[in-house]
């Protein structure tokens, strides 16, 4: 008898122990995170492709919290970058200029529409799944295309005024301002992803997508979770497509489009997910791929994109941290030939 | 009301042949593929290409673009889509997308942007009067033609001997592997045959529905819905769907065109919300 309390006991500490080991910070992170610093001195002209790399990256983020997290697939996460994109557009275009006030909403607004619709989600398994959000995002996009007095319809929201961020810096025509608001932005929505990530909210996930039935079955409230998941992923797409048309003072059709979801798939795809910092160094790669390739051909970006799609499939869907890990494995074993390989 | 209504049904039968070709690889092969649309376009661009450059007939295109759709399916099914029956959905939907993206810019790519139509043969266009609706001389042909193939399709799969096989490989793959079917080829010969009618579809459906690069996106929707509330379990029910939605669609164009395309994806979720398995169907099985 007490024998088992005390193994129960050991077992509680050793996972309190490798809670608070997920949380520690790790120096390769540190060494990321002063990437996009570096980033400023390197490219001070190419601060609006870094910018939307940044931007790219909390929607991949967002997505990354869905399916690498939950388990959820989505063929339309753009629906709420979107919405989170034509909130924070309409705002500013009616006078509520407040950047950080208006990304705010632009969340709460992505967010509800997430709750809302998590129920339509949550129901069925992952085909009716794909078809759902699809169908949810063709409906959003359907209606921005409808409400042409509110969204401008085809031509786009022009005229979005955005006042300083806290009051004191300008969005310039150089895009400092823009560049550091959206690195900000996107930093401190990653620290607070990466604390609910090893939370005891982020384990549960993690189990019920490992297993629903059995984390039912332990007492997790599953739906509760899963409903959870769904709406902090949008509200967190919100807060992407928020931060897109503040820093573009733009917003148009394209934002909503089925295109967008089937793009940040990939960045999640190449990046690799359940990580956090998948769907950072997917936007990278994607962005500079994107970058070169329509620098050669303009018109057929697509072309390339669809190739990427269809071979990284083929090669088995690891994404660059499959490499790193299997290359990592490889040199462990190397290292020490007596023990097993593989990695997680 | 009798116009719209008769409008509404031939264009679902066409949707049906058009979409019949993934209810068979997503509803009973379980491989969701969105490139589905890209064969319909193929056979689209072959039709148009042949009566515009080359003047021959559209009766005569009809059997041309089955075939082009289905060799290019048969060869794709035999190269790529064989390693994915394996791997999830979203592998499957990512591997698809891909590929009708690339299907998509190189129509681009060969002609141009804009879009494609055909002008038909006289003794299919115009209309007549019927108890006061208005007949489309080619919508009839839409009806008679599909129907004659729908009926066709249900007779092969419930009747045949290969019909049979395809049922029970789709079924359970391994058992009937062991029974001596080979399952990979009926996999693949289903797979060429349904691409090949959507290349028809693609074509018969010229005239309504015009083809252009971005065709697969633009009605890939339409093809997944009817596949997924017509459930998986027969030809029946995907049949009924179309209908519905191709009701459904003239109809709401016709008396609320200001909400346009919304009736039918407020139809597809609502339908979902009622049946996730589909309106015939039944759970699915893994």
């Amino acid at each position: 008898m007490s024998a088992v309390s005390e193994t129960g006991l050991a077992s509680r500490a050793a996972a309190h122990a490798s809670l608070v080991a997920a949380r520690r910070l790790r120096p390769a992170e540190i060494a990321f995170w002063l990437m996009p610093i570096a980033g400023y001195f390197l490219f001070p002209d190419r601060l609006a492709l870094l910018s939307e790399i940044a931007i790219l990256g909390l929607f991949a983020l967002s997505l990354d919290i869905l399916l690498g997290f939950a388990g959820i697939v989505s063929l339309g996460h753009a629906a709420f970058f979107g919405l989170g994109a034509y909130t924070a557009g309409i705002l500013g275009k009616y006078g509520w200029t407040e950047p950080l006030s208006g990304l705010a909403i632009a969340a709460l607004v992505a967010g509800a529409v997430g709750f809302i619709t998590s129920f339509l989600v949550l129901r069925g398994n992952d085909l009716t799944r794909l078809m759902v959000t699809l169908g949810v995002s063709l409906m959003l996009a359907e209606a921005a295309n409808r409400l042409g007095w509110l969204t401008g319809g085809a031509d786009g929201l022009t005229g979005v005024m955005i006042g300083p961020v806290f009051g004191v810096f300008e969005f310039d025509i150089f895009g400092v301002t823009a560049y550091w608001y959206a690195v900000g932005v996107l930093f401190v929505l990653f620290c607070l992803a990466r604390y609910l990530a090893s939370s005891v909210f982020g384990l549960t996930l993690r189990g019920i997508k490992g297993n629903s039935l059995r984390m039912a079955a332990i007492g997790a409230p599953v739906n509760l979770n899963l409903v959870t998941a769904y709406t902090i992923g949008a509200a967190y797409a919100g807060v992407a497509g928020g931060l897109l048309a503040q820093t573009t003072q733009f917003a148009s059709l394209d934002v909503l489009e089925f295109q967008r979801s089937a793009e940040v798939l990939l960045v999640l795809l190449i990046g690799g997910s359940g990580y956090l910092y998948g769907g950072l160094i997917g936007a990278v790669l994607f962005k500079l791929m994107h970058d070169l390739l329509s620098d050669l051909t303009p018109q057929y970006w697509q072309f390339w994109l669809g190739i990427l799609l269809v071979v990284l499939v083929l090669s088995s869907r690891e994404g660059v941290r499959g490499l790193y890990l299997r290359v990592a494995a490889r040199f462990a074993r190397s290292r020490h030939p007596g023990r097993k390989g593989g990695a997680a | 009301m009798l116009t719209v209504l008769f409008d509404g049904v031939a264009y679902g039968m066409l949707l049906f042949i058009l979409s019949c070709g993934l209810s068979v690889t997503l509803g009973m092969m379980n491989f969701v593929n969105l490139a589905h649309g890209a064969f319909a376009m193929i056979g689209g661009y072959a039709t148009a290409q042949l009566m515009n450059e080359a003047g021959v007939p559209f009766l005569a295109c009809l059997p041309v673009a089955f075939l082009i759709a289905a060799v290019l399916g048969l060869v794709l099914e035999r190269t790529l889509y064989v390693r994915l029956y394996r791997k999830s959905h979203l592998d499957q939907v990512l591997f698809s997308i891909g590929l009708a993206f690339v299907a998509m810019s190189t129509m681009d790519y060969f002609f141009g942007a804009q879009q494609r139509l055909i002008t038909l043969p006289d003794f299919l266009r115009g209309q007549f009067e019927v108890f006061g609706a208005r007949i489309g001389v080619y919508r009839l042909f839409l009806i008679i033609l599909c129907g004659l193939i729908t009926i066709a399709l249900q007779l092969f799969v419930s009747r045949t001997r290969i019909g049979s096989q395809l049922r029970a490989a789709v079924d359970d793959a391994r058992v009937a592997g062991g029974l001596g079917i080979n399952v990979s080829r009926i996999f693949a010969g289903t797979f060429a045959f349904g691409s090949g009618l959507a290349g028809l579809g693609g074509a018969l459906g010229l005239d309504l529905l015009g083809v252009d690069p971005v065709f697969p996106i633009k009605y890939m929707i339409y093809f997944l819905i009817v596949v997924t509330v017509g459930g998986t379990r027969s030809m029946v029910g995907p049949f009924i769907a179309a209908l519905i939605i191709g009701v459904a669609d003239v109809a709401g164009k016709y008396y609320v065109p200001q909400v346009g395309a919304f009736v039918i994806y407020t139809v597809m979720v609502v339908i979902l919300m009622i049946r996730p398995e589909g309106l015939m169907g039944r759970r699915a099985t893994r």
